[in-house]
């Protein structure tokens, strides 16, 4: 069977699982719609949230960016992971005791306001939409790739098969399809890694054959480790090495606080932990979630290594004419181009941007070997491949020669990965539009039954937009989805943080902190990546922290702010000093203190 | 002076658990709190250290030696800290559980455990109580 069938076969074999799922688990109630019922297993939870957690960045582009600039990757691994550690300590048991459906349903309650949880629907909504346009866009781009359709087709299909499960089931059909989507993507990721790891250096565990030696062809062991041999021929090729950094450390610091604050921030993963049972269990769920995504994270960084050493030996000072059958398939994609500078009919990799502008434009015609001819100049450099950071993964297994089933298996865990964060963030969008915006503030008179049928209406409007952004992507989605982040680091995150471990914290306090960080984090982002970007370097920036790590500048402002504009305005009413008392003890019940 | 238990509502609340309606007395309920911070304070000053110190502050000084064919540094930016995370996470949730208990506020269902062992006077099947 051609890949191409397998790739269908796996694609609709996966798709049809998903919409089974579906109609096994709809939603009968709005707590079935918001929560799943409340009763999900941790183990369940766990999956589901890692399922929620891996987008299509975490699946395509991550092990891409890390495999481009090396040791600097690490600030993704490392943010995107230890914001459960916060989420475990700091946050997740106590909206579990607190027992409602949304992030807004705390802050408007903790800070007794309807501005406050109006100030948070807008940073969820902000934050969630950015996210999904970019999620849609990556299930297009699997489809064209791998199947051959139009990219707008592949993000319909998308928008379909979300709209069965998400409409219909809710929160409770979400969590059982992100179980499916979870096993689907992890085995995708793994066994292409498995194998390459085996080929370069017959260590079956990714994790430690990137640390190895390498293994020729013949056999016989070479006298180099994986990394040692790609810092040497990055080095030959004038890139810098691979286990070195080129980032000021203050600007890793300061991205990898605002990714791991923005990941213990962002609403999607958050109400994942209103699902479990109990507090208790919440806590065990993050930790089954983070073993579940630690799988994938501490693989990428080694796919990443064999994927640039694989590339350089197969591309680098090969003639065009004899390159791989992929090389062509990934160039009529307009992810790869060549442009033969020195006339040699081989294609040289080396360090610098080979063309200008950098992104590939063809011109239509063909070249002597076959190539697709490119309008750009050429650079000086004596780079003559544009290669997309994109393809690392996905170009990975055809690149390693790896039989077509597994080519196949990469493509059904793309759109997994895309499919299942996508539905998670329509969710939460939803859910903030019936819940919080309708029932909690502009028509509290609707029954359930009307807010379930908002629900759903609120689902399928905002599953349009996304697949609008998708077929029509807007120039800055790409460059918006990492700020995410740096806003929900800036907004929510402190806003939830304190209003669990401080008493003083007011309404006051609250909103102003929010919307300063907020604005302060959006401002900051927007001129440096619209309004300035000649001016978008390490001279102009504040204390040499770049536009991806503003977030945790606008986090301490943040904090900053809550805590001096609640010592000179009323104190917290008791009520909710009890109910913060109440959410600090897993069981039993607080003392109800009538306080002045 | 009786003391009056504070019950907050919600669609969504967790059950009660085995202590039911009690009410922690506010020594146990402070100690209690006292005891988490610590806890926090210790596995957040590892959890600092493993990523932004070995990870991105110390990372250069760290890849003079070597562990497993990775530079030191390198290692714990890449892979170390992940399973450092992963540790943490648990190694919380399992002494929580304990400090919970001598505290008497845990949520354990099994009745007989900690302070409390009397039945449970709901009037939800799921332990809620009453509101």
């Amino acid at each position: 069977m051609s890949t191409q069938m397998l790739t269908y076969l796996f694609v609709g074999a996966s798709f049809a699982l998903y919409i089974g799922i579906a109609f096994w688990s709809r939603a009968g109630s709005t707590k079935d719609f918001y929560v799943a019922g409340g009763g999900v297993h941790p183990v369940v939870n766990g999956m589901a949230t890692a399922a929620d957690w891996m987008s299509a960045a975490s699946f395509i582009s991550m092990a891409g960016i890390i495999s481009f600039i090396g040791r600097d990757g690490s600030v993704y691994l490392l943010g995107w992971t230890g914001g459960y550690v916060l989420l475990a300590l700091l946050l997740a048991p106590y909206l579990r005791k607190f027992g409602r459906f949304t992030v807004p349903d705390f802050i408007g309650e903790r800070y007794y306001s309807k501005t406050a949880r109006t100030v948070a629907v807008v940073c969820l909504i902000f934050v969630s939409f950015t996210y999904v346009a970019g999620q849609m866009r990556g299930v297009g781009i699997v489809f064209s790739r791998f199947l051959e359709v139009e990219v707008n087709t592949g993000v319909i299909v998308g928008m379909a098969v979300v709209f069965m499960y998400a409409v219909l089931g809710g929160m409770k059909g979400i969590t059982y399809t992100q179980v499916a989507q979870y096993c689907v993507l992890i085995f995708a990721y793994m066994v292409p890694a498995i194998f390459i790891s085996i080929m370069f250096t017959g260590v079956p565990l990714p994790q430690l054959g990137f640390g190895a030696e390498i293994i020729n062809p013949d056999g016989s062991a070479s006298g180099l480790s994986v990394l040692e041999k790609l810092d040497a021929v990055l080095r030959d090729l004038g890139f810098s090495a691979y286990t070195q950094g080129s980032k000021s450390s203050i600007d890793v610091f300061a991205i990898t606080a605002a990714l791991m604050f923005g990941t213990a921030g962002l609403p999607h993963v958050l109400v994942r932990f209103f699902t479990v049972p109990k507090v208790s269990d919440a806590r065990r769920s993050v930790g089954y979630a983070l073993v579940f995504i630690a799988i994938l994270y501490t693989t990428a960084p080694a796919v990443a290594a064999f994927a640039r050493l694989n590339l350089v030996d197969t591309v680098h000072n090969t003639a065009y004419s004899e390159a791989p059958e992929w090389f062509a398939n990934w160039e009529s994609t307009g992810l790869l181009a060549w442009q033969d500078k020195n006339q040699d009919g081989l294609m040289q990799y080396a360090a610098g941007a080979a063309l200008s502008p950098t992104k590939p434009v063809f011109s239509g015609e063909t070249g002597k070997y076959g190539q697709r001819q490119l309008d750009n100049q050429p650079t000086t450099s004596s780079n003559e491949l544009y290669i997309d950071r994109d393809i690392m993964v996905l170009a990975n297994p055809e690149i390693a020669n790896l039989p077509g089933w597994v080519i196949a298996l990469v493509a059904a865990g793309g759109v997994a990965a895309a499919l299942s964060t996508a539905a998670g963030l329509l969710l939460v969008i939803s859910s903030a539009i019936s819940h919080d915006l309708l029932k909690q503030t502009l028509m509290p008179q609707i029954t359930e039954q009307q807010e379930l049928l908002y629900a759903r209406i609120a689902a399928a409007v905002a599953i349009c937009i996304a697949g609008l952004f998708g077929i029509y992507p807007p120039a800055f989605v790409a460059q918006v989805v990492a700020f995410a982040f740096g806003l929900a680091a800036a907004s929510l995150f402190p806003a939830i943080l304190l209003g669990i471990f401080s008493k003083r914290v007011n309404k006051e306090g609250a909103i102003a902190g929010m919307s300063l960080g907020l604005v302060f984090t959006f401002c900051y982002i927007a001129y440096f990546k619209f309004y300035a970007p000649d001016m978008n370097s390490a001279d102009h920036w504040l204390l040499g922290i770049s536009p991806e790590g503003i977030g945790f500048i606008g986090m301490l402002l943040n904090i900053a702010t809550a805590l001096s504009v609640s010592r000179f305005t009323a104190p917290v009413p008791a009520e909710v000093q009890n109910m913060i008392d109440d959410i600090r003890m897993p069981g039993g019940a607080a003392v109800a203190h009538a306080r002045n | 002076m009786p003391e009056k238990p504070y019950h907050h509502q919600g669609e969504n609340l967790p059950p009660a658990g085995h202590h039911g309606r009690d009410v922690i007395s506010e020594n146990n309920a402070k100690a209690y709190w006292h005891a988490n911070l610590r806890l926090l304070a210790i596995l957040l000053a590892v959890w600092f250290a493993v990523s932004f110190g070995c990870g991105i502050l110390l990372v250069d000084w760290l890849d003079q030696f070597s562990l497993f064919g990775f530079k030191l540094g390198f290692w714990f930016a890449q892979q170390g800290a992940i399973y450092v995370f992963v540790a943490l996470i648990f190694i919380y949730a399992w002494r929580i559980s304990v400090i919970e208990r001598r505290f008497g506020v845990d949520d354990d269902n099994d009745a007989g455990f900690g302070a409390s062992a009397k039945p449970l006077e709901t009037d939800h099947a799921d332990g809620r109580p009453a509101q």
